[in-house]
This record gives C-alpha cells, structure tokens and sequence, in this order.
C-alpha cells in the first residue's frame, strides 16, 4: 500500500502510536466505576439460584432494616410503571424484574439500594425469597419435543417452545445437486455457549435530576445513541423524553459484542434514580457478568457437502437449531433472526446452497450476543471450514489443493453469492499461498510424516474464511426500524486544528487514532492535532455504535466524506485567496496550489485561517462539515490461517507450536493497530477452540460460571503469532478499507480444530468438537489405542 | 465479591496473636497472604468474625539451612522462594512447586504456612513436603510443637493445626547425596488447581538401585494423597522404566479424586499415572540415574 503522507501528519498506513494509550498506561482512564457523582447511592442485585421456579413470596423486611439500605426493588414495585418487561432488539420480549417466575438461574430478583455497596451486599444476604422450583429445560432438542415444559407462559397462546424458522436459498435445486452429487459429506457440529469476558464488568450510573426532569446514565455500551432512543421509547410513558436523556458511554473496557444489549440492571438503576431522585451506581461483579449477561453462540449445525470426484464442491445444506435461552435478545440488528449465517458458503464458489435455522427457548439467560462477530459468522465459517476438510480427506486430497480448487476466483468480483450476498472484493487464493510459504507448508507436511511413523501427533490445519462485515446498508439493517448508518462532524478550528465526532464508540479498537489518521489523510492537518470525541450523545452526531467490525466501514467512512466536503469549501476559500478559479487548483497533501505554478499555493491552515477572518463574500464564516454515511454494501475480509499442533499423548494436551494468520482487510489505516486486532482476535479465536464453554447441568445449573472455571487464557496460553497480509482494497468503500476486528476470532477456532483433526486423520478421526479439551482428546486417544 | 462483616486485628508479636486466637477461638481466622481466605469471605463462602492478621509480626520470613534442615519460616512468601538462590541451587523439586502456584501476582502474597495451613488438596506444597519428610512447626498457647507433615493433613481443609496455632516455620531434611526430587502439575491454564500433579523424590544406592523413594499426589483425593505402596515398590529396585511405570500405576489406584470441570475421575486417576511417571523420571534424572 502507497503511503501519501509524511509521519508528522501521518495519514493512512502510518503506525502511528494510539493516542489513548498515554492515558491507559498511567491508571488515567476514565471508566464507569471511576465516576464519582455527590450523594451517589449503590444497587445490588439479589439473582435466582434456580433455573426455573415460581416466586412465592420476597420478603424484604430484615433487609430494610439493616442501617443504609434506603430500598428493594422488586418486580412488583416495577409493574406499577410498566417496567417490569422490556423489549428486546428481536422484537421478543426479557423480565427487568420478575412478577410471578425466573427462568434462568442468576436472573435478577429484586434489587437493593444502599448507601454504600458493602451495606447494598449485606442487603442483598438478607432478602427473603420463596421458590417453587418448576421443571427445567435445558436441551434445547428436548424443548421442541411434544409436551415440553413450556417457558413463556407469559405469553398469551404461547404453546411450546419454538421462537422461529428461518430458511435461505434455493431448497429445490440444493437437493438435485444432493442427488446427482459423486461424493457427499455429512458432519454435525456444536458451537458451545461462550462469553465475551470483557476486562471491565457491566455497569452504570443513572442520575436523574428531579429539578430539570433531565437523567444522565454512564454506561458501559458500545451503542450509546441507539439506547437514548430505546430508553425514549420504552419509558416514554413515565415522562422520559430523547432531549432529556444523556447516555455517555466513558472510557469501555472491552465490549465485544457483550455491551450491546440493554440489561435488566441498567434499567432498574434507571428505574430507581427517577424513584428515588439521587444518582444510582451499579457495577455487576464478575460471576454475575458470567453468569447472567447475554452469551454467544450455542448452535447445534448439520451441514452436508456435495461434490465431483474430482474435489469441485457442487452444493452445500445446513440445518440450525439456535439455543437462544430465555428470549430472542440477540444484538442483531440484521434483518434476518440468524444474522449473517447466509456467509457460510464461505470462500467457495458454490453454485447451490440452502440453509435454515430453528430458534428454541431454553432456561438460560438469553443468548445471541455477537461475540466478536458479526452475527453468526464464526458458526457459519466453522462450519463451512470443518466440512471442506471433511471433503478433503475423504477424497484423500491435500486441504490446500482442495481450498485453491474451489475459491471464488478474483475475476469473478464482485461476487454474487448462491445465498445472495454481493462480496465486494477478494483475492483467496492469493492469501493462501502466501500463508503457505510463509509458513513453509511442504516441509511441515514432511516433518509430519516422519513424526507420525515415531507414534508422535502433529497436525497442520487451515481456514481461509471470508467474513461479512460493515452493517450496513440500510436495506438489510435496521434498529428499531433506525438505519444502520453511521456519522461524523468535523470542526476546523482557526488554527488549523480540529475536533470530530463520532456516532461510534471505541472499547479499545483505538479510534482516537484511526479517525484522526483518516481526516490526516484527506486534509493534510496532523492526526496527533486532530481530537476525536466519541460515546456522549449530547454532543456527539447520531451512530449505531460500534460492534459487527462496522466503525471503520461507516463511521470511518463518514469521517473521509465529511473531510471531503470540507475540502471543497477550502477549495473554494483558497480560490479567493490566490485569485484564481477553483478549477484551477490543484489538491496535495495539506495544501492547494495553482496548476502550473506551484510556488503559489495556501496550505490547509492558511485556509482555515481564513474561514474566520478572510473567507470571499457570500460564503458562511466556519469550516465544518456533517457526514451520515449509508454504506451501499457491506465490506468482506478474508484471509487463510495456517495452524501447527503437538498433541501430548500421556495427557491430551494440545499445544499451538506456530500459527500463521494471512489477512486482508483493504486498504490498511494503521498497521500497528491492525496487528494488534489481529493478535487480539486470535487468543479470542482460540480460547473457544481450546479451552472456554459454559454448559449447564440437568437442572439448569450453570458450569464454569467464575474464572476459576470459565478458562479464558493468559499469556501463558497463547502462542507467538505470526501475522502478514495482502491488500484488496474494497470497491465500494470511500478508502477501499474493510472491517477487521473480528476477523481472526471468526477464523482462528477451524484452523486449529483441523489442525488437531489432522493430527488423527490417520487413526480415523474425522472430526472434534470444540473446546478441544485435553481430557475430549485424551478419550479421542485411548479409544484409538495411542494414549501414553 | 464483598465479605460479610469481620472484626480485623494486628497483632505486633506472636504471644500477642496468639493470645487473640485464644480468645476467639473458632470464630477467628489467620490471616496470612489472605490468597485462599479472602476469596472465601469475599464469596461469602466463608465467614469469620475475627481476622487476626500475622503480617506485623516479625521473624516469620527466612530461609536458611541451619543444623541439618531446611527451615522456612511460616509467612514466607511463595515468590521469596522463588527467588531464593539457596532454593534455586539445592532444593529444585520446591523451585517446580513454587513456580506453578497460582500466579506471580498471587505469590507475591501468598505464604508457605498459608500454603499448609489452609488444607486444600488442591494446593501444591503438601504433596512435596510429603515427599521430603517435612515437619510443620506450631506455635500456640503452650509454645512450639513439632507436627510431621504425614500427620498434618487430617481431611478436607482440615489439618493437625489447632484453632490458636500458628505455622511458625517448616523443616526440610537437607538432600542427602546422589538424591534428587521433582514436582510436575498438569493444569488447564496458569493460576489453576492441577487436574493432576505429582511430586517424587528418590535417593539412589552406590550399586544404582532406589535406596529411598517418595511419591505423592495432588489434588486426587480429600488430601494430597502420599503413595506408600508405590514408594516401598520402587525401593531396592534398579529405576527402569517398567518400575518406574508399575509404581506410578500403583500410585494412581491408591486415589480418589473427585469428578469436576477438570475431568472424569478416570481421566483424573490416569493423569495420575501419567504425572507420577514424569516426575519419577525428573527426579530420577536429578538424582544422577538415568
């Protein structure tokens, strides 16, 4: 990629330091749990050690009679407002606060508020509830069966325990190819529940203003905007009005999907604060994040694989059936209940595809959460990647020389997608051979081969995925029926510096930095001079937030058009300055000049300058300019990952010698970050390949819910990864960049899986499910005959 | 992840906690590192009326060998260990130990007495001291008694310790020669209790074969579970492989671990076996065998 800029401005392709790091780094930032507010009251919530139970009585006596505790909250003190249920961004309704049941285990009780959190925790020990456990659903096979204990009995006419059906492609012409196919392949696969374990817990500060009627609320979301306008929406009718509230999303600690939802704590703080009339912190501890936030995944996949003798993959077909727990409260603001899922024709050229997915309620917290993914992609590409291996050892043929026979071929972008995507751009075939060299791919097959005739396990896996990201173009997105767009504004200040703001909202993506590097890039003016301000929606432009690896698609996109319509005003600005024509001149990093006479030129903060003090007459003083960017499509990275295992065979144990990620995101705003998301997106890639689940036992009761068994891996786990790139710039795009946040989580988990896999092919094993733990191998190795 | 409340004393001598622990008697708890008994009251998994903290006493963190031993006081820190060259030179099977206890942070706090003390199975040091043939040192009311490590882990969290006792310090037998020991966890990430681990120690004859043998297991039974029938195999025998192999078996049946997130009691019984063979082979390559 060319870089135009010189490092003191550092525009696009500059690795340029983060700009909020200095303040990281010194204990500086600025978090929700770091908000003081005068006469701040603490909740803490009482949460359900049942699954499934009738709430006979809570009795709150002793609680309040315990010195600062001011209040308990219950579901009953909420149904007086009609706030007891609130909506979900699927259209499916979540309790705030039980009035007759909880149906999963952890789920909010009441609340106690207190004036300090050790006496709201003493307060939440001394509440009084009467169950009545009621039979629990956890399969979520079960839950569709005939007479299954239906779950949302508060739902009128509500007979089982099916949310939806949802189908896409060609069925008819799916199941032709199925039965003229030479070779089919059939593999069922599970996705466990997993949590995005964010390092900064959820949590709030609700403080309304009896006087002005106005309620500010601090809170750890990714989407600030979008939850003033549901707060207005949904609590319209006890007076909250949208110019009234003030979300502001501080400094996030990591958001990945799982700051997206509006939980039920934030809206009983909410609740209290208006109540109570005193500002109301809550800050969920780290079992309850794990144990009752939204969690992702849990899909249960049957994919069929159809092809030629030769390896050409004729037709692909999966059937889904989705565990979204309680409620339909995915953070997927697609039009479709399954996302995204339609990407898993993945990088292949398809010609016939079908899939469809079945949502089913269980009694677990509600599910869906888009972690560190965009909508279903991980499930699809893990599917897709799992069943091309499949292929490929069936048929005996190298993985890599199956993925190369079969890749969309670059000709054939722009792409139309047998389940009705257009991908935008993309060079496959590229990325895996350079992946391959990289990693010297023939040797490595060589050393196995000599391993595996010592009894040693070594396996070498690949996933060249292709993600779908950039929500979106407003045909296919919506929130709330608000589309999916996203912002920028742009000040320039006199002295050519300036201030821009965002409707986005950076947990650690670095945008104080990639913007200002962006508006670097089309004005010339310094990045380290150019203030991004994001996540106050009083000051900030309206967004959708950030998440589905969009900021960059839209926001950033925003940020150049915005930038561009600035330059034509200083265009004009300059024009009159140098007495010429505006066609006249000419556009170089940071200045104008006269075509032909080069020594006669007005830099960028001249012009801005000027717009204060000289602009030509007629024309409004200032130099600033709005941008909301509605992508035509959405952008689709891609790269191949090449993974190398050792598994120990006296324990299981497998162990990532080298892994080699090849990506392509487009045009590349700041390596340095880029490197950073990737290695990022990997150890979250493998966590789940490796080592994380939340399951549930018979009874609902939830497995691996604190840290000490929900293993989420340190530096100790995590292998040196090796990272290196190609550049398709995308068509659509204003700088030809992609999202790449959640590309490496989306490709990572297949690579090792089939790594491992590959490990055992010769022993007969065709596939593992994840995580790969070491005992799951260990049973794979005693049962061949190869344990130690 | 806030703790009920607690009464919280400092005593600046021992005579002085110890005196506090007389007088509280079951509804007060030492508070040494706080690594184990913090979470447990913040978990509220735990209550204590009285912490009596032993963090201002002085005297109660060293490591020296003095007439024939190895004597560790009680609050010393794991990470003291770790750094202590006298460790890092004479008494590697403790350096395997220490450095597979939680984290750097967490050892940074911790304390070998707590270590002890606390009884979990789960803990590393008990199976190496069963090995070594420690000795905990008591201080209570009546002054110091000598406990010998077999006889100090009664059964799940609960020791020889009496409620107004302290650990004061640990013994270790200095190495006799031609003797080497090793501890090898296997654990699913850094910080956590071992799915399984193994601690062994086995001096050798002139003549090559075992003269004297440990093995011990963690976390595979209410305590660390101290293989005698394995240890009485291995000694006399020439240390090949298939003895090495039969004594780890032996090792592994005399267990009874629990089923939990780290895997079935089948597995856990094997990972057993499989540790014991490893660490035998450590310490046997420690000791100067092959």
């Amino acid at each position: 990629m060319k870089i135009d800029t010189t490092p003191e401005v550092s525009g696009m392709g500059h690795s340029m330091k983060r700009k909020e790091d200095p303040r990281f780094i010194r204990g500086k930032g600025n978090y929700v749990d770091d908000i003081q507010l005068p006469g701040m009251l603490y909740m803490d919530i009482v949460r359900s050690p049942f699954a499934h139970a009738k709430i006979k009585s809570i009795n709150t006596e002793k609680a309040l009679k315990i010195p600062g505790v001011l209040a308990v909250i219950t579901g009953e003190t909420l149904a007086k407002y009609n706030l007891h249920w609130m909506p979900t961004l699927m259209s499916d309704t979540q309790m705030v606060l039980p009035v007759e049941k909880v149906v999963y285990q952890s789920q909010e009780v009441a609340a106690v508020i207190a004036t300090s959190r050790y006496i709201a925790a003493d307060g939440v020990d001394a509440v009084e509830v009467d169950y009545e456990p009621l039979p629990v659903v956890v399969d979520p096979f079960k839950a569709l069966e005939p007479g299954a204990t239906v779950i949302r009995t508060d739902k009128k006419d509500k007979k089982d325990n099916h949310i939806f059906h949802w189908e896409v492609g060609d069925r008819a012409a799916t199941e032709k190819a199925f039965a003229e196919a030479e070779v089919v392949v059939k593999q069922d696969c599970y996705i466990p529940r997993i949590h995005v374990a964010s390092i900064e817990t959820c949590g709030c500060i609700a403080d309304f203003d009896r006087v002005n009627g106005k309620l500010t609320v601090y809170m750890t979301t990714q989407a600030p905007h979008a939850i003033r306008t549901v707060f207005a929406l949904v609590a319209g009718h006890v007076g909250l009005s949208e110019e009234r509230i003030r979300i502001i999303s501080p400094d996030i600690g990591g958001g990945f999907g799982g700051k997206v939802p509006v939980y039920p704590g934030y809206v009983i703080a909410t609740a209290a604060s208006v109540v109570i009339g005193k500002p109301i912190k809550w800050i969920e501890d780290r079992m309850e994040n794990l144990q009752a936030d939204s969690f992702a995944r849990d899909y249960w996949m049957k994919a069929e694989l159809a092809a030629k003798k030769d390896g050409t993959i004729t037709a692909l077909r999966i059937k889904t059936l989705a565990d979204h727990g309680c409620a339909d409260a995915a953070a997927n603001p697609s039009k479709f209940p399954a996302g995204l899922f339609s990407i898993c024709t993945g990088s292949y050229d398809i010609k016939h595809a079908f899939a469809e997915v079945d949502g089913a309620y269980t009694n677990k917290p509600p599910g869906g959460v888009a972690y560190r993914c965009s909508f279903r992609v991980t499930e699809a590409v893990h599917m897709i990647e799992r069943v091309t291996d499949i292929l490929a050892q069936q048929l005996k043929m190298d993985p890599a020389e199956l993925r190369l026979k079969n890749f969309i071929p670059k000709e054939k972008f722009p792409y139309q997608s047998a389940l009705g995507w257009e991908y935008d751009s993309g060079d496959y075939a590229r990325a895996l051979k350079l992946a391959m060299e990289r990693i010297g791919y023939p040797a490595l097959r060589k050393e196995q081969a000599e391993k595996r005739a010592r009894g040693e396990l070594m396996g070498i896996g690949i996933s060249s995925f292709t993600e779908i990201v950039g929500a979106g173009p407003s045909k296919h997105f919506d929130i709330l029926g608000i589309k999916m767009f996203d912002s920028a504004e742009i000040r320039i200040h006199p002295t050519g510096k300036a201030i821009a703001r965002f409707g986005t909202k950076s947990q650690g993506q670095g945008h104080e930095t990639t913007y200002a590097q962006i508006i670097a890039e089309e004005l010339g003016i310094p990045a380290s001079a150019v203030q991004i301000e994001e996540g106050d929606t009083d000051t900030a432009p309206y967004g959708l937030g950030t998440y589905a690896s969009r900021s960059t698609p839209t926001a950033g996109a925003a940020g150049a058009m915005a930038a561009r319509k600035i330059r034509e005003k200083a265009k004009k600005i300059a024009a009159h300055l140098l007495e010429v024509s505006p066609e006249d001149l000419v556009w170089e990093t940071g200045k104008f000049s006269v075509r032909g006479a080069p020594q006669r030129s007005k830099t960028i903060q001249e012009i801005a300058f000027a717009a204060y003090t000289n602009h030509p007459q007629g024309m409004e003083a200032g130099l600033e300019a709005v941008c909301y960017y509605d992508p035509p499509n959405l952008t689709f990275p891609f790269g191949s990952y090449i993974c190398v295992v050792d598994i120990d065979r006296g324990t299981g144990q497998v162990k990532i010698r080298r892994f080699m990620a090849v990506d392509d995101c487009g045009n590349i705003i700041n390596p340095m970050i880029v490197d950073g998301q990737i290695h990022g997106g990997l150890s979250m890639g493998m966590a789940p390949a490796l080592m994380e689940e939340i399951s549930y036992d018979e009874n609902g009761n939830v497995q691996g819910g604190s840290f000490m068994d929900y293993l989420v891996p340190t530096a100790m786990e995590t292998p040196s990864w090796e990272t290196d790139k190609t550049v398709t710039p995308s068509p659509h795009h204003p700088f030809g960049a992609k999202g790449v946040g959640e590309s490496a989580t989306v490709g990572a988990p297949p690579a090792i899986v089939n790594a491992v896999v590959d490990a055992l092919s010769h022993l007969g094993v065709t596939h593992v499910e994840i995580p790969m733990t070491p005992e799951r191998v260990w049973r794979i190795l005693k049962e061949k005959g190869v344990a130690e | 992840m806030i703790p009920a409340a607690f009464d919280y004393h400092a005593p600046k001598s021992l005579a002085e906690a110890v005196g506090l622990l007389s007088q509280y008697g079951d509804g007060a708890k030492v508070l040494s590192g706080g690594q184990s008994l913090l979470p447990l009251l913040k978990l509220r998994l735990g209550q204590a009326a009285h912490l009596v903290d032993i963090g201002r006493i002085p005297g109660l963190e060293y490591i020296k060998e003095e007439g024939g031993m190895l004597r560790i006081g009680g609050r010393t820190r794991e990470s003291a260990l770790e750094h202590s060259d006298l460790i890092r030179s004479r008494y590697p099977i403790l350096l395997d130990t220490v450095l597979v206890i939680a984290d750097p942070l967490v050892r940074n706090m911790a304390t070998v007495g707590g270590n002890l003390a606390h009884g979990d199975p789960g803990n590393d040091h008990p199976a190496t001291m069963l090995v070594l043939g420690a000795q905990v040192v008591a201080t209570g009311p009546k002054g110091e008694r000598v406990i010998p490590v077999d006889k100090f882990f009664l059964g799940l969290f609960s020791t020889a310790l009496k409620p107004d006792e302290i650990v004061t310090e640990i013994r270790i037998p200095m190495p006799a020669a031609r003797s080497g020991g090793a501890y090898v966890k296997f654990e699913r990430k850094v910080g956590d209790y071992a799915t399984a681990a193994a601690a062994a120690s086995i001096t050798l004859a002139a003549n090559g074969t075992i003269a004297q043998a440990g093995l011990a297991l963690t976390n595979m039974g209410p305590t660390s579970v101290r293989a005698t029938a394995a240890e009485q195999q291995l000694v006399g025998k020439k240390p090949d492989a298939a003895v090495l192999e039969s004594a780890a078996r032996a090792a592994a049946q005399a267990t009874s671990p629990n089923a939990d997130r780290r895997g079935a009691t089948d597995y856990k019984k094997e990972m057993g076996r499989v540790l014991a063979v490893r660490a035998l082979k450590k310490a046997l390559a420690r000791a100067g065998g092959n």
